[in-house]
């Protein structure tokens, strides 16, 4: 047995650390890496209906993913146009959903995380309150919103500032602002608890030494607050780019999320395999970016925990 | 050494809510002083610095750089530099980026930074540590490094915020020296905020003594420790022995105390207080344990006290005799040791005696928490 095995029975008994490993092994491997292994092992076989499972037909191939390259074989284009630009849409609009998250979230982190006193604990509350509601039923009261004769319609045309409606549906705003809103508590947090152990005085050095405020977020703020800024960013990133049911109530009638082309093909046309590639080609896709971004601004994969 | 800017707190009153933090504070520091405010936690000292230093505006009064009034200049616009308690370097900084933070500010190149940050390294003794990050130093390097950041910045006036109390006490003896002599070489303004009356006596050209938002006297360490103003600063500043009593008899500049436990007493009314002491005045008369001198037993008069010894204690440089006091106080005296014989006086009645002029009259006044 490993020492820190031993170390660790020793700390927790052999009764609750037992307990505890298989929980975590539970959690792990049961619920984490058998069922994208399975997910991995679909997305190479072909899909055939259930009598010829197992069968001679059922031989691992490319051919899903090639479908997502190339379409189907005898297509009418070189290239799956459709599912490919939306595939490269949803990557871009998940990064720009970051990028927007984490330009309206870090000054809400930086003020929460330095200002002392009750009415903080208040603001915290309001923030995670309206994560009590249900995922799907925010994404509607949202749909009410930018309606087209929604609150903000009704506001604007009412002001004059409009003459018609506008659609926000069909402008993609209202996605961008349900995918955005959604994922505001994953940004705040880890920004908030990195900065709220810097040293005030470190901030009150640099003014005194006559750094102007966009300075001390610059050279001091911002490098102290690193970790918790790409933790942030990773995970509103991946769940973005993962997001299903913002996309489904409040994307355009024209705009697709690729999960949704995921979605269709496990449930529409019960073509699991298909969908299957898809999901994985999206979630390597999504961690080589990360892990890209990371690279570039010198991130630590250990620093992401923090 | 007058080439150096002044600072003058002209009616300093700092509030917060209710809560009076500094109560009427005029101060003049002289340009290119090493300047002290010493006082116990609490006592409102870091909140004069910050007012001076621009991070607090006063609620009333006028702080005066070089005679420029301060009001509603921010601390990125003052001519003073700080240097935290805690120094508050900047972490992920290399040593010579946080020494020349202030230039990066205005702008100047990586080169000319460089260059200046080697400079000031040879001026702390730390030469071609600049590189390195903060955390690989040690607490006195550190402690040198916030200070040529500060004095990267050129200011006209060095705020120093108890900067030496993290660091162990040998190193803290040499750290005095070494301030001292940096705030000589470079001829600007220091003020300086401590609980150590060591630290003040030491490096000070002047002190205020600070108690509970109030200033109790300015003058240099001498005139501090030997001629008190008022019965807190006898008591915080140095080892002190306090008798209490009424006067019974002002003599010119001399009072005699009728004290409550040891007879009367004659001592000299501190400078401060002259002609502003009355028979019958409650009063408090100080004598430092090094003021004592055994006297023939039984010797009685206004300059002898008689009682017993408690205990006594070897301190290498001198002897320690405890000797009960009144209010469960006891009193100290200290023998220097000359290599004299020295008996045991446990439990016997000694009598001390006493020099006038080393025995302060003042007003009863509250004394200093041990």
């Amino acid at each position: 047995m490993p020492s820190f095995l031993k170390e660790f029975f020793k700390r927790n008994g052999v009764g609750m650390g037992s307990l505890m490993l298989g929980l975590v092994l539970f959690w792990t491997i049961g619920l984490i890496i058998l069922p994208q292994l399975s997910m991995l092992d679909f997305s190479f076989r072909p899909n055939l209906p259930p009598p010829e499972i197992g069968g001679p037909k059922d031989v691992y191939t490319l051919e899903n993913y090639k479908y997502l390259i190339f379409g189907p074989e005898g297509g009418s284009q070189d290239y799956n146009a459709v599912d490919l630009r939306v595939f490269f849409r949803t990557l871009v609009a998940a990064v720009c959903v970051t990028v927007f998250n984490l330009i309206f979230c870090y000054p809400i982190a930086y003020y929460l995380a330095q200002t002392k006193g009750n009415h903080i604990r208040i603001f915290a509350l309001m923030l995670i309150i309206p994560y009590w509601i249900n995922e799907i039923l925010r994404a509607f009261a949202l749909r009410i919103i930018f309606g087209e004769t929604g609150v903000l319609n009704n506001l604007f045309v009412g002001l004059g500032i409009f003459d018609t409606p506008f659609d926000f549906i069909r402008n993609d705003i209202a996605l961008y602002a349900g995918l955005g809103y959604a994922y505001i508590l994953l940004m705040i947090f880890p920004i908030y608890n990195v900065i709220e152990s810097l040293d005030r005085n470190q901030i009150e050095a640099a003014r005194d030494m006559g750094a102007s405020w966009p300075m001390i977020h610059r050279r001091v703020v911002i490098p102290y607050a690193k970790p918790g800024i790409s933790s942030g960013c990773t995970m509103v990133f991946m769940l973005s780019a993962g997001a299903l049911a913002a996309p489904q109530i409040l994307g355009g009638p024209s705009s697709l999320w690729f999960t949704q082309l995921i979605y269709q093909q496990f449930n529409d046309n019960s073509d699991w395999p298909q969908g299957a590639a898809y999901a994985v080609v999206l979630l390597v896709t999504c961690i080589l970016l990360v892990l890209a971004i990371m690279r570039l601004f010198k991130v630590n994969m250990g620093d992401i925990g923090k | 050494m007058s080439a150096g800017v002044g600072v003058d707190l002209e009616n300093l009153w700092i509030r917060f809510g209710d809560f009076v933090a500094v109560r009427d504070a005029n101060v003049k520091i002289n340009g290119g002083d090493f300047f002290s405010f010493l006082g116990p936690s609490g006592c409102g000292k870091t909140t004069i610095l910050r007012a001076v230093s621009g991070f607090l505006e006063p609620s009333e009064g006028n702080v005066l750089i070089g005679g420029n009034n301060m009001r509603g200049i921010g601390p990125n616009k003052r001519p003073t530099a700080l240097i935290f308690q805690n120094l508050a370097l900047f972490p992920l900084m290399k040593v010579w980026e946080n020494i020349t933070f202030s230039m990066e500010i205005k702008g100047a190149s990586a080169k000319e930074r460089r260059k200046r940050a080697d400079e000031l390294l040879d001026m702390i003794a730390l030469p071609g540590q600049g590189d390195k990050l903060p955390s690989e130093l040690s607490g006195g390097q550190r402690q040198r490094v916030a200070i040529a950041r500060a004095l990267c910045a050129e200011p006209d006036v060095l705020l120093l915020d108890e900067p030496l109390s993290a660091l162990d006490l040998k190193l803290r003896q040499h750290m005095r020296t070494e301030l001292r002599e940096i705030q000589q070489r470079v001829g600007i303004t220091f003020i300086y905020i401590t609980h150590d009356q060591g630290e003040a006596l030491t490096m000070s050209d002047n002190i205020a003594v600070m108690k509970a938002g109030v200033i109790d006297q300015i003058a240099d360490g001498k005139t501090i420790y030997n001629d008190p103003a008022t019965a807190f600063a006898a008591s915080f500043v140095g080892e002190n022995n306090v008798f209490r009593g009424k006067v019974k008899r002002i003599m010119g500049d001399e009072a005699l105390i009728s004290t409550n436990r040891s007879g009367d007493l004659v001592a000299r009314i501190s400078s401060a207080n002259q002609g502003k002491m009355a028979e019958g005045d409650d009063a408090m008369m100080f004598i430092r344990p090094e003021a004592f001198a055994l006297a023939p037993n039984g010797a009685t008069g206004d300059h002898f006290i008689t009682a017993r010894v408690n205990h006594e204690e070897f301190e290498g440089n001198v002897f320690n005799i405890f000797m009960e006091g009144e209010g469960g106080k006891e009193l100290k005296v200290s023998i220097p040791n000359l290599g004299q014989s020295f008996e045991d006086h446990t439990g016997q009645n000694i009598t001390l005696e006493y020099e006038t002029q080393n025995a302060v009259a003042v007003p009863a006044g509250e004394l200093a928490a041990e």
